[in-house]
């Protein structure tokens, strides 16, 4: 398999990532798009590492994972906070710092 | 072989990735992002990462989109009115992505190293979990600490923001108690 095939894909998940970040209203799925772009940032480095038969590739998405995971919960508890002052998480509400 | 798999898989994440960004209802998102990481997953096997695979499906595909579906449904969310506020955003966006996909693809095309073949790797224990944990908790066992910390930080600091204001356990229970006395007046 070319190298250049699984690049391609990561940058085409990569920019459908940003895609998702920039056109959706909906908070939820601007972190979903949010995890799309980690994921294509993974599978960049799991290919390098099967390319250059190195582990550390693989340690370094290990890392990548646990950081996402962490990130996902406290993002997800601050959602749900929003919700609960503004009763909505369309981006577009959430203009102001003072709730 | 390996060529017919990796057009099907490349189908099917590219487009779940699509469907996580265009269906209109966040439920749908979830679930097609939850596909999406299923067959990256599979790609990872593919590129000789057996134990990764298995986390990104433990972790992704399973706790963290339980995690996402959760949320959806306890704000009811999962349908959320589309209004463009902004004017010709969605034509820019889209019009800014290919351009940076057109840069991206010149850069890579331009690199001269990076025309190489993939081969998943020749030793059978490469990527096995055995390998990968004994990296992590000899030549990696700072960043494994400190990502453990960062995970106790995160879970204490999610507790701390969904608990609400000024309601301790104590306050509840008195709540609760309150009401049973007068559901039993009643």
């Amino acid at each position: 398999m070319p190298l250049a095939y699984y690049i391609g894909l990561s940058a085409v998940m990569f920019i459908l990532g940003i895609m998702g970040v920039l056109l959706r209203r909906n908070a939820l799925v601007v972190f979903m798009s949010l995890e799309l772009i980690f994921n294509s940032a993974n599978l960049l480095f799991i290919t390098f590492a099967s390319y250059y038969q190195l582990l550390a590739g693989q340690i370094m998405v290990f890392f990548v994972m646990t950081v996402a995971a962490a990130e996902v919960a406290v993002g997800l508890a601050l959602m749900v906070e929003i919700f609960r002052t503004k009763n909505t998480i369309n981006i577009d509400q959430m203009s102001q710092m003072k709730g | 072989m390996t060529t017919a798999l990796y057009i099907i898989l490349a189908v099917v994440i590219v487009g779940s990735a699509l469907g996580t960004i265009m269906s209109r209802n966040a439920v749908y998102a979830a679930l097609y992002l939850a596909l999406n990481f299923m067959s990256v997953a599979l790609l990872y096997l593919f590129l000789g990462a057996p134990f990764i695979a298995l986390v990104q499906v433990t972790v992704y595909a399973g706790s963290i989109m339980v995690l996402f579906i959760f949320v959806i449904m306890l704000l009811g969310a999962e349908r959320l009115a589309a209004s463009e506020n902004l004017r010709g955003q969605r034509f820019l966006a889209i019009a800014l992505g290919v351009v940076l996909l057109a840069i991206l693809g010149t850069v890579f095309i331009s690199r001269a190293e990076l025309t190489g073949i993939v081969t998943p790797p020749t030793a059978v224990d490469f990527g096995s979990p055995r390998q990968i944990g004994t990296a992590l908790y000899t030549q990696y066992w700072l960043p494994v600490m400190i990502t453990s910390m960062l995970l106790l930080v995160a879970t204490v600091g999610a507790i701390l923001l969904t608990r609400g204001e000024g309601t301790s356990i104590r306050d509840n229970l008195k709540r609760v108690d309150e009401k049973e006395q007068a559901d039993q007046e009643e």
